[in-house]
């Protein structure tokens, strides 16, 4: 450990990228393989030569042509895209609304009600799917794409509520003074104050809202069983995978397409969302 | 933390707000949304399912117990407990090391790079599990993928990873290591670089090796924050559906089943609601635990 600190600084920037090779091969790795795999042909898949981790014929193009013309991908594309946009718009509604109203006006319960909040945050799809089956039944629901609209908010709605509150709560409350003092109604004072200060926030939940309503595996593989009105998660799923015949190609290209929008999503607004996940554990 | 703590001990401020009572009404109409939501399709469906599992398969009689009873008679049902237990024990373990190295790994980058790293890590977080499971599935194939490939080439025995039950269960908690470990980086990450540099000079001043300085600096600042996140992870881990259903449905022979997994298998694919909600309810307890240790943890670093 000798030299000057400027080098040892150097020295531990190199090891740390040396370090941090293993993590990024691991991570990586089944996206290169999913990658390769949906641009080999079904012959090169299934041939037991040469090396698997290279494609080594011509690519083809053949599985996303089969993915997009061939299946109803594009119908579960529109159907996941509607229903992710619907509840997250629903979610932010209610979010936005009860963070204000619990985070600075004060009523009967609106202490508890925020750790009601986060309780409800902590209660998982695989603990509700069996009475939801039931009501969803009872609604005349089952297999439409219409039920997962009441079942996703269930799980956007508290965490995101739980975001907006911490955003809410730092705003300085002498700005919410000035702005009643000036005659703002509450409503005036949530449009004209508390959104464009926590814009930061806005962005996070959204965030959080569209990408858990685009992941969704368990609800619409337990209530949809018509192709139609399939989401991406489980049509993928459902229909690629026919028995004993697997379509590697086509499995392996759907589920990256079907990645794209929130993979892009991520790319530019990462840091807002990173920051409204931490910043409520941090500090 | 300012949200959470809020919420369980504090009190907003009087004075300006008192004098303004009918705010009140506003704020009861403004909480009615998300309250219906949460009585409706949160709280309603939860009751809901423990009367559901009270009743027989048609669901036409009251049968008391009897739905438990039969779970805790059946061998099965306690391989999914002790599976659950395994899946969630071991994954949390190695998402929790990993993270913690992969971000002080990170943390020690510059500026630039750093963006870029933490971005690429987080990649398998962002990606919907359900689809990255179908990656992973394929990379587990035996005979085409190129695991087993790679393996045979490095003077190895290739594995029958998915149709044997320790390797099957291997697989499944290797991809939740993979999925969950970023979640566990980005909540250190952020924690390391709230931790003051004049500790670390004043460790450093005092003689204190690398070690040392992690032992008594980094670790005891981030003490609290790897305590909530160990139990958050341990909620999400411990309901996990997605890998399971995709990479195994539970085989071989119900080895890889978890609670979530196997009230699906026994609640939709076999048809037995009741029970099927009786198993899910077997998770609420422990769920409830975590939850628990949560709120204290969060409530007791405000005070």
């Amino acid at each position: 450990m000798t030299g000057s600190l400027a080098a040892r600084q150097k020295r531990k920037v190199r090891l740390s990228y040396l370090a941090l090779v293993p993590f990024l091969v691991f991570f990586l790795f089944p996206l290169y393989w999913m990658l390769i795999t949906s641009f080999k042909t079904d012959h090169e898949i299934t041939s037991l030569k040469g090396i698997p981790l290279l494609i080594q014929s011509a690519p083809t193009l053949a599985h996303y042509k089969m993915i997009l013309f061939k299946t109803e991908f594009v119908t579960w594309f529109w159907n996941s895209l509607l229903i992710a946009v619907v509840v997250t718009v629903l979610t932010m509604a209610i979010a936005i609304l009860a963070a204000y109203a619990i985070s600075r006006l004060t009523f009967l319960g609106s202490r508890y009600f925020g750790v009601g909040v986060f309780c409800t945050y902590l209660v998982p799809p695989a603990l509700l799917f069996i009475p939801f089956y039931k009501v969803v039944g009872i609604l005349g629901l089952l297999n439409t794409k219409w039920c997962l609209l009441f079942l996703y908010p269930t799980l956007t709605v508290p965490f995101c509520t739980w975001i907006l509150i911490g955003y809410f709560a730092a705003i300085p409350r002498a700005l919410d003074e000035a702005a009643f003092v000036d005659g703002a109604t509450y409503i005036q004072m949530l449009t004209k104050v508390f959104l464009p200060v926590a814009s930061p926030g806005l962005i996070a939940a959204t965030m959080f809202a569209f990408t858990v309503s685009w992941a969704q595996f368990l609800y619409p593989l337990a209530y949809i069983y018509k192709t139609s009105e399939m989401m991406l998660t489980n049509g993928i799923y459902t229909t690629l995978i026919r028995g004993d015949v697997y379509f590697w190609g086509e499995l392996m290209g759907g589920a990256l397409l079907a990645s794209v929008p929130v993979v892009i999503l991520f790319a530019f607004l990462m840091d807002y969302y990173v920051a409204g996940l931490t910043r409520g554990t941090i500090r | 933390m300012i949200t959470i703590a809020s919420l369980v001990n504090g009190r907003p401020s009087r004075g300006f707000l008192s004098r303004l009572r009918s705010r009140r009404y506003a704020a009861y109409w403004m909480v009615l949304p998300l309250f219906a939501l949460i009585v409706g399709l949160i709280v309603y469906p939860f009751v809901y399912s423990i009367y559901l599992s009270l009743e027989n398969k048609a669901e036409t009689k009251f049968v008391g117990l009897k739905n438990y009873a039969m779970l805790l008679r059946h061998g099965t049902f306690w391989l999914v407990v002790g599976n659950s237990f395994r899946f969630t024990l071991i994954a949390v373990f190695f998402k929790a090391t990993l993270g913690l190295i992969l971000a002080m790994i990170l943390n020690n980058l510059p500026f630039r790079g750093q963006r870029i790293w933490r971005g690429v890590s987080l990649i398998p977080w962002v990606m919907p599990l359900a689809l990255s499971s179908m990656g992973w599935w394929w990379v587990f194939e035996p005979t085409h993928s190129a695991i087993n490939w790679l393996l045979v080439q490095f003077g190895g025995a290739a594995k029958p990873w998915l149709s044997d039950p320790f390797w099957a269960r291997v697989s499944t908690i290797v991809t939740n290591i993979w999925y969950g470990t970023p979640f566990f980086m980005i909540m250190y990450l952020a924690g390391l670089k709230s931790i003051p540099q004049s500790l670390y000079e004043a460790a450093q001043i005092d003689g204190a090796k690398a070690l040392q300085r992690f032992r008594y600096v980094t670790l005891p600042m981030l003490s609290k924050l790897i305590a909530i996140t160990v139990m958050f992870s341990t909620i999400v881990t411990f309901a996990n559906f997605d890998i399971v259903r995709v990479l195994t449905r539970g085989g071989p022979r119900y080895t890889t089943h978890l609670f979530g997994t196997y009230a699906f298998n026994v609640g939709i694919e076999a048809g037995h609601l009741p029970r099927g909600s009786a198993v899910a309810l077997f998770m609420f307890p422990i769920l409830g635990l975590a939850a628990f240790f949560i709120l204290r943890n969060i409530a007791r670093g405000e005070e």
